[in-house]
């Protein structure tokens, strides 16, 4: 590997970065126009129909001016799987997302959120101690690196929960939880969203996959089809809450229910929820070993 | 001012919005309110478009004034004020052009509501979300409204800001205290009324009950 190839995989990290961060916040992915799409289909109550049309039109006009769909253009997140062949140690991987981050900000520019956590002292162009957040998995026998870019607005992200819950509680304290989270949190997360669940593992773990859950496509199942099950369950006991679009009361409440999970302790039974506004910013990259790369909006 | 609404709005609703539409009171209302009796009309479900001016108001500029004891720098009185932290661009001194302003959460701003309609005469708060049921008595008691706003519709919201026409505690960016000229700002819903109504409660009441009968499904 030598210097120069290492210094272009860099930029072009960097430029991803830069990239996916203002496209995420500016044209919101198709599974997700669709699913808004349905759910106005399916509303019956007079101010979900409003609240669902006027988010159509919002969709609509950012897509006229090639303006931000919200103005929360969120806490930085990535989510990238590494291949074990791609030339570019991740080290050098997060300091290129943290130049594109800090780059898109300056450059379009972006309101920036990021804060020291004690004084509330803004620390710049979204990015800080610890900021951007990356989530990584490692892929064997590849040589390839995707990143996957979601913008996490604060309204949705202040609605996170996590109950160590006790293998007695069982599926139904899963569910329960599940049910008590998203009907305390009301208009809060912008509903209607993706409830990201998150079970199994341990404490930070469970997070952790509740956060894997909501940049998952809306459309996508669990391969594990227990997993899968209750996926279904919980979509069709939250869309019964009556919370509706905004909290203002309505049939839809949740565009659709993502769970992982992780085997855990034979005493343990973690649940955590994170929940993604309707507004569910996402967008990727595919960057190949030679520095080749395609952005997408499939995955 | 308060009049019905007349519908220039109508062409951004569409077909399917018309019929629902049809239903509901609409009202048309421009701030600061002078006759503080016209926000007496309105009531929780109803659908409301503002004009005139609006006042940008967010976490750290509340806590400046009732926290830290700041007088803030611009007359409140028959204010509406609206809970956001705009992306703007800066085009001279104290000057800034919108880039996209939408609206943010509210309950976490819920315990200022009572001494911003007492101590200032503030009418009505915009945000999304909602407010607490502890929102509902001071806002009966002061004659004041919370209007939900569509939460992360901040293309649409930024059409309707005609102009930022001020700003002061420039220092807290982009968490300062704004002053725009709006038309045609909405749809806004009333969630909670001047008469202690409150959609928010009522959602809540209805989920409660709800509950009890999902978990013994469970």
């Amino acid at each position: 590997m030598s210097a120069a190839t290492t210094t272009n995989l860099a930029q072009v990290v960097e430029d991803a970065a830069a990239h996916l961060y203002v496209w995420a916040l500016k044209d919101i992915p198709q599974d997700l126009r669709d699913a808004l799409a349905a759910a106005r289909g399916r509303e019956t109550s007079r101010t979900g129909i409003r609240v669902l049309e006027t988010i159509h039109r919002n969709v609509e006009i950012a897509d006229e001016q090639r303006n931000l769909v919200c103005q929360d253009t969120g806490i930085a997140v990535y989510y990238c799987r590494v291949g074990e062949g791609f030339p570019l140690h991740p080290a050098r991987i997060y300091a290129a997302l943290r130049a594109g981050t800090e780059r898109a900000t300056i450059e379009h520019p972006l309101r920036s959120n990021t804060v020291h956590t004690l004084t509330r002292e803004n620390t710049g162009a979204n990015v800080g101690y610890r900021v951007p957040i990356v989530h990584w998995e490692f892929v064997p026998d590849w040589d390839g690196l995707d990143v996957k870019c979601v913008p996490k607005g604060s309204g949705s992200e202040n609605m996170t929960f996590l109950k160590m819950l006790v293998p007695a509680d069982g599926v139904k304290g899963i569910k329960r939880f599940v049910l008590d989270s998203i009907v305390g949190a009301g208009g809060k997360p912008c509903p209607p969203g993706i409830v990201g669940v998150g079970i199994g593992g341990s404490a930070d773990y469970a997070m952790h996959l509740a956060k894997d859950a909501i940049s998952r496509p809306v459309g996508t199942r669990n391969s594990d089809p227990l997993v899968a099950e209750l996926e279904a369950d919980l979509y069709e006991l939250l869309n019964e809450t009556g919370i509706g679009p905004m909290g203002l009361g309505g049939d839809v409440t949740v565009l659709a229910v993502h769970v992982e999970h992780a085997d855990t302790h034979m005493t343990l039974n973690p649940v955590a929820v994170n929940y993604q506004c309707w507004a569910a910013r996402r967008a990727s990259a595919h960057i190949a070993g030679d520095g080749t790369f395609d952005y997408v909006r499939d995955s | 001012m308060t009049i019905s609404y007349k519908g220039s709005c109508l062409a951004a609703i569409g077909r399917g919005g018309r019929e629902a539409w049809a239903e509901m009171a609409q009202h048309e209302v421009a701030f600061p309110v002078t006759d503080p009796a016209e926000l007496l009309k309105l009531r929780a479900g109803d659908e409301v478009i503002v004009q005139g001016h609006v006042i940008g108001i967010r976490d750290r500029t509340q806590i400046r004034i009732f926290d830290q004891g700041q007088e803030p720098p611009m007359d409140l009185a028959g204010a509406f004020l609206l809970h956001t932290a705009p992306n703007v661009r800066k085009v001279g001194p104290g000057r800034y052009e919108k880039i996209c302003i939408g609206t943010t959460t509210s309950a976490r701003m819920v315990r200022f509501t009572e001494g911003l309609g007492e101590r200032y005469g503030v009418r009505a708060i915009c945000g999304k979300g909602g407010f607490p049921d502890e929102a509902i008595e001071p806002m009966q008691r002061l004659g004041m409204v919370y209007f939900a706003i569509v939460g992360g519709a901040a293309a649409l919201e930024t059409t309707q800001i005609e102009e930022i026409e001020e700003v002061a505690w420039e220092e807290l960016m982009p968490e300062c205290l704004w002053k725009f000229r709006v038309r045609d700002f909405g749809p806004l819903i009333v969630g909670i009324d001047a008469h202690g109504g409150s959609l928010y409660r009522d959602v809540q009441d209805r989920a409660a009950r709800k509950l009890e009968e999902l978990y013994a499904r469970l």
